[in-house]
């Protein structure tokens, strides 16, 4: 099973673990609905049209209220370091919790305590605290935009705020941060980085780019970067490889962003509605593709 | 720490900065001293500009200060008194270092989006509403767009006061340009 931790951005919204279904433009976990607008709603929204495209069962959800403070972070970090290592998902995508070097540790120990090892996700401010922790490569795959790369790239900096290129995006510099970012071990075994090109990489290469259909406008919606880790996640959680999954999250997550005719004020909800299309499409199209790869 | 606990004092300068051979800029180790040092001079009326590095300077972070040269004393004493050091100095002698505007406008016809770094906000451009918050990972996002968003910009609140990350100055600064761009 897959499970997706994350926040909700409301802090009176309590801790609630439990599988999380979707209705409308709303997910509801323990019987609270939540917004799919952004955030981790809208990546576990993302990743439960995923599962139901391929037939699996749907995502369990860890979520918290926290509005960025950190509050609620620190109580889902306590919660996953005492109870993750007696559980037995197969893949965990770690989301929006406030950076916590020391809880992130104690999570990743929890993580060490299970039976099997799950593979491991990480986006947002998840994937800040693993690089912070020196832990990257024991992730499986990190979704970083172009300026969180700058930030995995840079072995230096301790923080966000001391990396050139976290908020200046740097798009032309992208396959020099990726070598960097793995030669100084801060990178997982792969990266699917976001932007105007999609690029899936390794430590030895850069597998894949991804850039159409490029939709002009899509650059002005939020949450479009959380409904790509969640489709990835929930390709991989399907038993499909991580550097395929990331390659057909990227082209589906595009195709059904084109497929919804979106404006500047389109949400991402709207968006959201068109991955079973998108996805079976780029399913079909990735299995003909493979026919052909074994025909030749 | 709240990053906008700097932020709170409201700003007395809104004359434009001017560009040339009589500016300087101010070279960061973080962007959380610019801030700082931003609301310092600011508050002190100081014509200054927060800017993208220029390439040729490598050193420090995303952001510098664009500041008259002419008083590179005075500011430097004002910072130091505030234990705010710059890592450098530079007078912004040739074009390759001169700083980066880190604005970018994108006119959708009905929409505007400004893009301030890695943060972009959109509005309606009859109604003034914010219709989307994108760009930026960092933990008080996904609160900013939920707040701001089908909010007019008369009426929303600003990031600086809700806001507590570098994404989150960013996009104080994308808000702060498109209220200037619609008072015009």
């Amino acid at each position: 099973m897959l499970a997706v931790v994350g926040t909700v951005p409301d802090k009176d919204f309590p801790m609630v673990k439990g599988e999380v279904t979707l209705e409308d433009d709303r997910i509801i976990i323990q019987g609270s609905p939540v917004s799919i607008k952004r955030g981790t709603p809208a990546l576990l929204a993302a990743a439960i049209k995923t599962c139901q495209t391929l037939g699996h069962p749907l995502p369990f959800g860890y979520l918290v209220g926290d509005t960025g403070l950190g509050n609620g972070s620190r109580l889902l970090y306590e919660h996953l370091s005492k109870t993750l290592g007696q559980t037995s998902f197969n893949t965990i995508a770690f989301h929006y919790l406030q950076p916590d070097v020391d809880w992130h540790n104690r999570v990743l120990f929890a993580v060490e305590e299970m039976k099997d090892r799950p593979i491991l996700i990480a986006d947002a401010g998840f994937m800040y605290v693993a690089k912070m922790s020196g832990e990257a490569s024991k992730y499986d795959l990190f979704t970083p935009d172009v300026g969180e790369l700058a930030f995995l790239a840079d072995e230096e900096a301790p923080h966000p705020f001391y990396t050139r290129g976290f908020i200046l995006h740097e798009e032309n510099r992208v396959p020099e941060l990726i070598s960097r970012a793995y030669r100084h071990n801060n990178a997982p075994q792969y990266l699917l980085v976001k932007g105007e090109q999609d690029y899936v990489a390794d430590s030895q290469a850069i597998r894949a780019t991804i850039d159409s259909p490029m939709e002009e406008v899509l650059e002005a919606i939020g949450g479009t970067g959380d409904t790509l880790t969640g489709i990835a996640a929930a390709l991989i959680e399907g038993g499909i490889g991580i550097q395929e999954a990331a390659v057909i999250a990227a082209r589906a997550n595009r195709l059904s962003g084109f497929y919804a005719g979106p404006t500047p004020a389109t949400h991402v909800s709207e968006i959201i509605r068109y991955i079973p299309r998108a996805l079976e499409e780029c399913l079909d199209n990735q299995e003909a593709r493979s026919c052909l790869d074994h025909a030749g | 720490m709240s990053l906008f606990g700097f932020l709170k004092r409201e700003t007395s300068s809104s004359v434009p900065a001017g560009q040339g051979l009589d500016r300087g800029i101010l070279v960061f180790e973080n962007t959380s001293e610019v801030i700082r040092a931003e609301n310092l001079l600011k508050t002190s009326g100081w014509d200054i500009k927060v800017m993208g590095p220029p390439p040729e300077i490598r050193k420090g972070c995303d952001l510098v200060i664009e500041f008259p040269l002419i008083e590179e004393l005075r500011i430097l004493n004002i910072l130091g008194k505030d234990g705010i050091r710059p890592l450098e100095v530079v007078p912004v002698s040739s074009p390759l270092l001169k700083p980066v505007n880190i604005f970018q406008n994108k006119d959708f016809g009905r929409y505007l989006m400004v893009r301030a770094a890695n943060m972009k906000l959109t509005i309606d451009k009859e109604t003034l509403i914010i219709v989307n918050v994108s760009g930026g990972g960092c933990p008080d996002i996904p609160y900013l767009a939920q707040e701001m968003i089908g909010k007019s910009l008369k009426d929303a609140p600003s990031p600086r006061e809700i806001g507590h990350t570098l994404c989150g100055y960013a996009l104080q600064l994308a808000y702060e340009e498109i209220k200037n761009r619609c008072s015009r």
